[in-house]
């Protein structure tokens, strides 16, 4: 096995286990936890196909995963301040609650 | 696939399957804290080590924080429901993970990705990220800038307290 299958692994791994989170828990702020996992797992295959790929001019890999840190750190602002609107309005964060499924 | 590897690997993922089963709401956001820590060591191990020191900066030290704040002032880290379905455990919920899990693991190890060749750790430094940044990529730059600032002002205005009328 080499180092880009491990690490390739390592991340559909770590965004099987975001996914299951996502989809399986009930708290709003999990929820988005499983949506950072997700992203992260996509940080590192980019930072995996830098290390093994090619090598050109410049460290496009990694410039693209600053980017995708940047954009990820916005998504998670906002997103916690929608959770904190909702609950301000619904003194609740479970999502079952909120959109009065199974309780 | 050195020691370093494995070991960081396993604690990550130990870390994100933690902060995805346990009940405690805070005990999720600092197991999320040693995924995201165990994830800037990866980067540091194949060799990004500015990307690594900026996910450590920015996942621990700040998205992790955010967590733990909007924990406490939502419920206090009251201990989260049972999760969704008839049944205590989420069945169909890990299933279609394990399913995209296998299907992703399937492809990798069928891939291309066996045969390439161990190439040495990448040269990059500090000075050639910036003139990079600086040059050809300078419009995405201002872009994710004005990005944030707008993010930033709308985060405070959705998270404001509403005027009582």
């Amino acid at each position: 096995m080499t180092g880009l299958t491990g690490c390739l692994l390592v991340s559909s791994m770590l965004f099987a286990i975001g996914l299951a989170g996502a989809l399986t828990r009930r708290n709003t702020i999990l929820v988005l936890v499983g949506i950072e996992l997700m992203l992260n797992a996509a940080n590192l295959n980019f930072i995996a196909f830098w290390r093994y790929g090619p090598r050109s001019g410049e460290p496009t890999g990694m410039i693209f995963v600053l980017f995708s840190i940047g954009v990820a750190a916005a998504e998670a602002a906002v997103g916690l301040a929608l959770i904190l609107a909702v609950y301000r309005h619904a003194k609740t964060t479970d999502l079952s609650q909120l959109t009065g499924g199974p309780q | 696939m050195s020691a370093p590897f494995l070991i960081l690997a396993v604690v990550t993922l130990g870390g994100a399957c933690a902060a995805m089963m346990l009940r405690g709401l805070v005990h999720c956001a600092l197991a999320l804290a040693v995924a995201f820590a165990g994830i800037g060591t990866l980067y540091l191990c194949l060799g990004a080590q500015f990307i690594g020191l900026a996910q450590l900066l920015v996942y621990v030290g700040a998205i992790a924080v955010l967590i733990v704040f909007v924990i406490l002032l939502t419920r206090g880290g009251d201990t989260d429901s049972p999760p969704l379905g008839p049944t205590a455990l989420p069945v169909t919920g890990i299933a279609v993970a394990t399913a995209i899990f296998a299907i992703l693991a399937w492809a990798i190890l069928h891939s291309f990705a066996g045969h390439v060749p161990g190439l040495p750790v990448p040269r990059t430094n500090i000075r050639q990220l910036g003139l990079a940044f600086m040059g050809s990529y300078i419009l995405p730059l201002e872009v994710i800038g004005l990005m944030l600032t707008a993010t930033l002002i709308g985060a405070v205005i959705v998270a404001m307290k509403e005027k009582q009328p």
